[in-house]
């Protein structure tokens, strides 16, 4: 039951997009036809899913204040939290790079469909603030983790799929000159983050 | 070279503001902008990481091979930002700042402003332009993020660096301004404004 208020609150209440403004750079830039938009959701979903649960079990094992007490109790006063920047970005980058081999191996069509975002994907701030929000939120096991990366990613998946489909439909509204293109698209999603915040305060 | 120079300074703070015109660093420049403060310590954190990361990669560019310069890039500018928040913290005067921009900070690593002006600026030009390149980016992003956080925290709670400006007149804050989508309607706003003026950064 946890794992499902987990993962309803981190599609909808902690969206990345609308409550935490992560990864909005790429959001804005291919947000313009829904295809692509959906490519790079699902990409952003599957980057989180494997990145999220290695920095959990990084940060558990090895970067927490205390952590290396597994490897000997006269580490157990060591703190390593500041490097987790680093960690995470490494861990980060190696894994994008993982994964568009697998995916350039396994599945051409995948990757040439791809292709161009999944490097785009190692500097998208959602996948480096899941992992340091994962940070903050304590986690008990692995299982949420890779809950809340699901959850994460579905939210993420969601906002561009759903501002891709408002920005097809205004291509045909006449809106002032100086506003078309980036202003209004800001004042979109400002709107679409009211309409989500109808979500906050549900708990399961 | 001195008017190049000047040039490089003027471009990113206005004509070419890496928020309003280049879309970059989007990311964190909402969501720290709820105070005059936060986005201060925001803002001068990217100046320091943005200026120093390009010029150390500026005096490195001849030596790095263009297969593995994004890792370089990453492991420079993720060094930077931990050493800015290493001394954020160890300060009683602003760790609470640290604490409230909380993973923020860190995001700083995969704000596309450092990124992108290392690799359209730092990679090809000697270190001491791309220095100024990189802080004068910095500036233009902190003017953005002063603008937002003053209109955020004058009308949102009715103060100003925590000063009390409009409460004593009988203001009620308006709590719609301090919720992250207000953040956006506001830089929609800015950018209406900018390219009313500027008409040559409009949309066809």
């Amino acid at each position: 039951m946890e794992y499902l208020s987990l993962f309803v609150r981190s599609i909808f209440v902690d969206n990345m997009i609308f409550a935490y403004f992560l990864g909005m750079c790429s959001f804005l830039a291919v947000s313009k036809n829904v295809k692509t938009a959906a490519g790079l959701g699902l990409a952003v979903i599957a980057v989180l899913l494997i990145t999220l649960p290695v920095n959990y079990l990084l940060n558990k094992f090895i970067l927490q204040p205390g952590a290396l007490k597994w490897l000997s109790p006269a580490l157990a006063d060591v703190d390593l939290s500041f490097l987790s920047f680093i960690v995470f970005i490494a861990v980060i980058a190696a894994m994008v790079q993982i994964v568009e081999m697998v995916v350039e191996k396994f599945s051409p069509e995948l990757y040439s469909s791809l292709g161009i975002f999944l490097p785009l994907i190692a500097v998208n701030c959602a996948i480096l603030g899941g992992s340091l929000f994962m940070q903050q939120k304590d986690f008990l096991n692995i299982g949420q983790a890779a809950v809340y990366a699901l959850g994460s990613g579905i939210g993420w998946f969601l906002a561009i799929v759903s501002l891709a489909a408002i920005r097809e439909k205004m291509a045909y509204s006449n809106v002032p000159p100086a506003l078309k293109g980036l202003g209004i698209t800001f004042i979109t999603v400002g709107l679409m983050g009211i309409a989500f915040m109808t979500f906050m305060g549900i708990s399961l | 070279m001195n008017a190049k120079l000047k040039e490089t300074i003027l471009n990113p703070i206005f004509k070419g503001n890496p928020i309003t015109v280049l879309v970059l660093g989007i990311c964190s420049a909402l969501a720290v902008t709820v105070t005059m403060k936060g986005a201060l310590v925001m803002a001068l954190s990217v100046i320091v990481v943005c200026g120093i990361s390009s010029l150390i990669l500026s005096l490195l560019r001849n030596t790095i091979p263009g297969r593995v310069r994004i890792i370089v890039q990453l492991v420079v500018v993720a060094m930077m930002v931990i050493l800015v928040d290493q001394i954020l913290k160890s300060f009683e005067a602003t760790y609470a700042i640290d604490k409230q921009l909380s993973v923020y900070i860190g995001l700083i690593i995969t704000n596309c402003i450092v990124m992108g002006r290392i690799e359209a600026f730092a990679l090809g030009n000697k270190p001491w332009p791309s220095f100024l390149d990189g802080v004068a980016n910095g500036a233009g992003y902190g003017l953005i993020l002063l603008v937002v956080a003053f209109f955020r925290e004058l009308l949102g709670s009715g103060t100003l660096f925590g000063i009390d400006i409009l409460n004593r007149f009988g203001y009620v804050p308006n709590n719609l301004v301090i919720l992250p989508p207000f953040a956006l309607i506001l830089l929609g706003c800015i950018v209406w404004v900018q390219r009313s003026i500027q008409k040559d950064l409009q949309d066809k």
